[in-house]
């Protein structure tokens, strides 16, 4: 008898585990999306697993963020594709959050959502001149290089200037100098979009600064990054010396900090060591510490152009054990430029329903646990997760979202062994199938995982014929008229 | 082994592909050097036919072990397995042999123990991060090179014992090794080892 029950409770489970899964929905298909469906399929055998974005294309800033020069950081695009395959597991691109699907309908249609759709905007100076033409995000000259279908148009004019000026020295930074400053022959053999190989064949850069607030120790950027810049071919590094001169404060920095402590140690090795054999076209790359930008100038002859940048000096003040900030100095410098490009940091860009600390530009969250307001960590806002840079801001590494990726889903799991998600009076929810519907009805066009390995195998097969490993298809037309 | 075989040869065919024309910024020869104990400056130029023979080289590595399907090459193999203890996540042990010549990632993939891999052994992410258990069996191994160290400094939870799974190649004198792989919420107590003081 009390077989026979345990097995019509089984059979119950088995029934309403195949007439009602766990639906999970997954916006946008980074890092972040990827690894949160990955330990979702794993840890729910239940679970149904959607992750929707707004471009036609997967994997977020592996394919528009990560530079063209980097093919082995890029092979993470193989596990994504076997999670992107998974029996439970759909990609829906084409598909833009706040536009053709709100939040709240979302959340009827779902579960569980997950918010893992980074940031797509960018932190401002807010100093005078920042409109000033010549001037760019280093996150929308990023796109542009990389082929996003939203880069296009940026045109950046590289051609009547001879110097660039960074403003920032984290990776993006670095990534941004490289290729303005890396022979074109090795660049035309990634997957660089086309139309920016083009513009950086005929570019004039031939200097750049890239200028941090602080010094050498406190520099954002990882040892890779830095060792590679350092060793590009016929380009001259020039760091003051000056600048490397450590304080107690600093060497305390250093000691608990491995990364800027092996960062400092190549600063200090690229410094001493001689400049390579000059020879005409040199390139050079100058790393400027302690300036802080006060405002853009503009050309006299271009009206409306950028000409140069305005600094004022800074020096370091201790504000809690381990952490300086940069203060003026009241000394100022010009630096000319005919381009500047701003690194300063991405910033997330809310959706309608969804609750959004300004100050931080992130969703405020319990371990990924949205919660309704800030300054309350007891309302939630039930079903509804957050993960990646979205969750904790515009920094870190693709394993970061990793780790991230599994905070948020064991919150999910807790909260749904709690019953706080599900319990036994919970409808049926339509998930896919409601989804595809309401697009259907609206006339957004879906692309499915088969349309995207069109846009895909299209790409390798343009870039086999031109010696890259892909041509990227760079225009939302391009794109569009390959899944038709 | 023959799959993961064929991803790498894949891989270093893509790569090579990607980077024939630079010289030294591509971590190619660093890979093979682990592998085959080649010894490369830093900062070296790799020159093209150098990337080339490379590959050549691998690629008739693979060829060869693609032939010679039959039971000898098994059998020597398998007498030059190494015992490998991993510790995973949760603290569960799991013994496994490991073929000399093998990486620790390729080795914890074939024994399905969950180690990621995101760049599948091109030091370009440090997710393969492990930690050996024992400093004599650490001091074993050969120093990371600086491309290794650029990883490991952006490895969670990293320690003085700490390597890329796809850096440790099993040798002979490795046998016996155990090596965690760290989780979030345990700390390790490595044999032998003394803290430095701050």
């Amino acid at each position: 008898m009390q077989k026979l029950e345990l097995l019509g409770a089984r059979r119950w489970l088995c029934r309403s585990i195949s007439s009602n899964p766990l639906r999970v929905c997954v916006v946008g298909s980074g890092p972040a999306g990827f690894y949160t469906a990955e330990k979702m399929l794993k840890a729910h055998q239940q679970a149904q697993v959607d992750i929707i974005d707004r471009l036609p294309t997967p994997f977020g800033l592996v394919r528009s963020g990560v530079a063209p020069d980097h093919p082995e950081t890029k092979i993470v695009i193989n596990q994504f594709s076997r999670v992107a395959h998974h029996e439970r597991c759909s990609f829906l691109g084409n598909v833009t959050l706040g536009s053709s699907i709100s939040l709240s309908e979302l959340r009827e249609l779902y579960h569980v959502v997950v918010l893992a759709y980074g940031a797509e905007s960018d932190r401002s100076l807010g100093i005078p001149g920042e409109n000033l033409k010549g001037i760019h995000s280093a996150r929308e000259f990023v796109w542009w290089y990389n082929g996003h279908p939203d880069g296009r148009n940026l045109e950046p004019d590289l051609k009547s200037t001879d110097t660039a000026v960074i403003l920032g020295q984290g990776n993006v930074a670095l990534d941004v100098a490289r290729i303005l400053l890396r022979p074109t022959t090795e660049l035309a053999t990634t997957d660089i979009a086309s139309h920016a190989l083009a513009t950086l064949e005929e570019s004039s850069i031939r200097v750049v600064y890239l200028v941090g607030r602080r010094g050498p120790a406190q520099a954002a950027c990882t040892a890779k990054e830095l060792r590679e810049i350092l060793g590009i071919h016929n380009v001259d590094i020039f760091i003051q010396e000056s600048d490397l001169l450590l304080t107690p404060v600093d060497e305390e920095e250093l000691k608990s900090n491995r990364i800027q402590r092996r960062v400092h140690e190549l600063l200090s090795k690229a410094a001493t060591s001689k400049p390579k054999h000059a020879c005409l076209n040199q390139r050079e790359l100058h790393f400027v510490f302690f300036r802080k930008p006060n405002s853009f100038q503009e050309s006299k002859d271009r009206a409306g152009h950028v000409s140069g940048m305005h600094f004022e000096k800074t020096v370091l003040q201790g504000v809690s054990p381990g952490k300086q900030i940069a203060v003026g100095a009241g000394e100022f410098e010009d630096i000319k430029c005919g381009m500047a490009l701003k690194s300063i940091g991405y910033r997330s860009v809310p959706v309608d329903g969804l609750p959004f600390d300004h100050k931080k530009g992130v969703v405020p969250n319990d371990r990924g646990r949205v919660l309704s307001d800030p300054s309350d960590p007891s309302v939630l806002e039930k079903g509804l997760y957050v993960c990646g840079w979205l969750r904790r801001g515009p920094t870190g590494i693709i394993a970061t979202n990793l780790y991230c990726a599994e905070e948020t889903v064991s919150s999910i799991s807790a909260d749904l062994e709690n019953g706080g998600l599900i319990s036994s009076s919970t409808l049926p929810k339509p998930g896919r199938d409601g989804l595809l519907q309401l697009l259907h009805d609206r006339n957004v066009r879906v692309v499915s995982l088969s349309d995207w390995e069109k846009i895909d195998s299209e790409e390798r097969r343009l870039g086999s014929s031109r010696n890259k490993p892909r041509e990227k298809l760079a225009s939302w037309d391009e794109l569009y008229k390959t899944t038709s | 082994m023959q799959n993961s075989k064929v991803a790498r040869v894949g891989a270093s065919i893509v790569k090579h592909l990607c980077t024939r024309n630079c010289t030294s910024l591509c971590g190619v020869g660093y890979i093979r050097s682990a592998r085959y104990h080649y010894k490369q400056p830093l900062f070296q130029h790799h020159s093209f036919t150098k990337l080339y023979k490379g590959a050549m080289i691998e690629k008739h590595n693979f060829l060869s072990t693609m032939t010679t399907n039959n039971t000898t090459k098994e059998r020597s193999e398998q007498e030059q397995a190494i015992s490998v203890t991993f510790i995973d996540k949760d603290g569960e042990e799991k013994l496994i042999k490991v073929p000399v010549g093998m990486s620790m990632l390729e080795a914890a993939h074939e024994n399905d123990i969950e180690l990621e891999g995101a760049c599948e052994g091109s030091i370009a992410c440090s997710t393969c991060h492990v930690i050996v258990m024992d400093v004599e069996q650490y001091n074993k191994l050969e120093d990371p090179t600086d491309e290794e160290n650029d990883m490991l400094d952006l490895a969670f939870g990293l320690t003085e014992t700490s390597r890329l799974g796809c850096q440790v190649i099993a040798k002979p004198e490795l046998d016996g090794i155990r090596l965690a792989i760290p989780a979030a919420t345990r700390n390790f107590a490595v044999d032998g080892y003394v803290p430095k003081p701050h």
